[in-house]
């Protein structure tokens, strides 16, 4: 069996943003990181596989990106990851996205896609239910639990109040959140000395437009900064939540 | 000249960040505090592949170069030194000396797990009374033919309990002086070998440092490193790449106290504003800044000396010497800038304090480190 992990290539989780002309990210100075719930999905990928006794085999990562991302799939690899997929175009929005996975992947016999349920950067949380719509496959969201016994696959989902566990035949794509696994693996000298060794193949774009297109953004108004009160002056208190923050 | 680093060593330097400051910070002050050793993160130290990075994967280690090995301590070193000493005393003192010094079949039997992480190991040069003077070694390995005799004390030694694999310096030839003394693989549960009480110590305490005792410990002769009286040359040569590794370790305590004090400056307001816009304090970030990363410099050019094969015994020296000073005076500036809250634990720049006073004295005093570039540059003159 085989398993795909599709990442982004996303900016660190502290970064500063900042903007050029209220139109694009200004990447100057930002480090670049696998988006975060992806990389839980790929650790959770490397735990099945080492436990399945050898019926899960492989591992793949996929990412949609110029070279310049090729930096963080090494890094998937250094975790873990057996071979990488990059389809050589900006990442557009994910429609776009979901789209060169689906066509990139199609006939290769991935039993299992795992996908983070939104990126850190644009947070469209729709890419793993695109993506199992264009390979017309299952796909299940809010994931928190994938289990292999060896010869069934469970899921379990979150859902108010509690959760759920579902059988899901193959192939589907899996949309992984919170509880997945513990934390993200940390790669080993091994596996970075490794990483580079490891086959990354670059498969070129097929025609297809963006459905939607990033006019502008902006940034969230500051936060006021904290006003003290003495805890004596409860007069003082009161004319300020009534008159200037206005919410008695 | 190219600053830049390579996507490996970016990658080693992240992945030791992520080890330092997701699992060591978490029990980092309580086991200074019961010094206890780190049993747990030697594991997963060992697990990812840090305590043989620099050792060739001919032998099982990492095969990573030094540069990578000092931007690793660094990040260790930042958050919690005593897993860094012992992860340097592995990597420097005991891999590197086995590796490039010891037979095919020493380096099977003693150098595949240390490099693996299996087991860790010490070394044993430092005496009651010969400390920067290591010529003047008590212990003795008296020739018995086909095995030494070894007799003797051996004081602050790291990983002294939890090592399995001794490196030990020690004279065989007295009227012979340094080039009587040899170096020996010793086994730790060799009969004979008993350890004093854990050393009580002010900083780094959760590593552990005793007195290690010799009372007729019989070594075969095929662990002897090297020709018959080749143990002060080994143990010079050792010390010299040893050094590298305190340089990234003082240099880490240094920007983990920096990094701290800044951001503490940037939180805590005094007369109406943040501490930061106060000059006396933000000059005294600034010089911290400039100073550390003068010694960062200094660091990774010696590691870089090494990696190219060049000599590097002046550079580690200078390195050792400018990054322990950092490292004093940047932690005392830490808490100077903490104030009250910098004499508690609880914002670990008071531990950070501690554990840079050290790096003055091990390996090297800053006092030796002095000797060693003065007799480098008066040559040069």
């Amino acid at each position: 069996m085989k398993i795909l992990v599709c990442i982004s290539h996303v900016p660190d989780t502290t970064t500063k943003i900042k903007f050029i002309d209220g139109k694009s990210l200004d990447t100057a100075g930002v480090q670049w990181i696998i988006n975060p719930w992806d990389e839980l999905a790929l650790t959770r990928a490397l735990e099945l596989k080492e436990s399945s006794n050898g019926l899960i085999d492989h591992v793949s990562v996929i990412t949609v990106g110029g070279p310049d991302t090729e930096p963080t799939i090494r890094k998937a690899l250094a975790i873990g990851a057996d071979s990488a997929i990059r389809v050589n175009a900006a990442a557009g929005d994910t429609f776009f996205v979901a789209y060169q996975v689906a066509e990139a992947i199609k006939n290769s016999g991935f039993d299992i896609i795992l996908a983070g349920i939104d990126s850190c950067d644009f947070n469209g949380s729709s890419f793993g239910s695109m993506l199992g719509e264009f390979l017309s496959i299952t796909s299940v969201s809010s994931v928190s639990g994938v289990n292999f016994n060896g010869n069934d696959i469970s899921v379990d989902r979150e859902i108010d109040g509690g959760k759920e566990i579902l059988s899901c035949p193959v192939p589907f794509v899996a949309i992984v959140q919170k509880g997945i696994t513990k934390e993200p693996r940390i790669p080993s000298m091994r596996g970075i000395m490794t990483a580079r060794t490891k086959p990354l193949a670059v498969v070129e774009p097929v025609a297809c437009e963006a459905l939607t297109e990033f006019l502008s953004f902006e940034l969230p108004k500051h936060k006021a900064s904290c006003r003290m009160v003495d805890p004596e002056n409860v007069k003082e208190l009161v004319e300020l939540l009534r008159n200037e923050a206005k919410v008695i | 000249m190219d600053f830049e680093l390579t996507e490996e060593q970016k990658m080693i330097q992240q992945a030791a960040r992520d080890f330092a400051q997701r699992d060591l910070i978490t029990d980092v002050i309580e086991r200074d505090t019961k010094a206890e050793f780190p049993t747990q993160h030697v594991k997963k130290l060992a697990e990812l592949g840090f305590l043989g990075m620099l050792t060739g994967v001919k032998y099982d280690g990492g095969g990573m170069d030094t540069v990578s090995y000092v931007l690793a301590m660094e990040e260790i070193s930042k958050i919690d030194s005593s897993v860094a000493v012992i992860m340097s005393v592995n990597n420097s003192l005991v891999n590197h000396g086995l590796e490039h010094y010891c037979t095919e079949a020493q380096k099977e039997k003693y150098l595949k797990p240390l490099a693996r992480g299996e087991v860790i190991g010490a070394f044993l040069l430092s005496e009651p009374e010969a400390g920067s003077d290591a010529t003047s070694q008590r212990t003795t390995a008296e020739d018995k033919g086909d095995y030494y005799l070894v007799n003797g004390t051996k004081n602050w030694i790291t990983n002294a309990n939890s090592a399995s694999t001794y490196i030990l310096i020690a004279q065989t030839h007295p009227e012979l002086k340094h080039k009587g003394i040899n170096a020996l693989i010793v086994e730790k549960n060799s009969p004979g070998i008993t350890l004093g009480p854990h050393e009580d110590k002010m900083g780094m305490r959760s590593s552990d440092t005793h007195s290690v005792m010799f009372n007729d410990v019989k070594v075969p002769k095929e662990n002897r490193i090297g020709e018959d009286g080749f143990g002060f040359k080994f143990a010079m040569k050792t010390l010299e790449g040893g050094r590298i590794g305190i340089a990234a370790q003082a240099l880490g305590i240094a920007s983990g106290a920096y990094e701290r004090a800044l951001k503490y400056s940037k939180e805590r307001k005094a007369f109406g504003t943040e501490i930061f816009n106060h000059q006396s304090v933000c000059f005294k970030l600034a010089e911290m800044a400039i100073r550390i990363e003068a010694a960062r410099l200094l660091t990774l050019k010696a590691a870089w000396l090494k990696d190219q094969e060049q000599p590097y015994g002046t550079a580690s020296a200078m390195a050792k010497y400018w990054a322990a000073e950092t490292a004093m005076w940047v932690t005392t500036e830490a808490v100077q800038i903490h104030g009250g809250y910098g004499y508690v634990k609880e914002y670990h720049v008071e531990r950070l304090m501690r554990e840079a006073k050290l790096t003055q004295i091990y390996e090297g005093t800053s006092e030796i480190q002095k000797i060693i570039v003065g007799r480098a540059i008066c040559d040069q003159a």
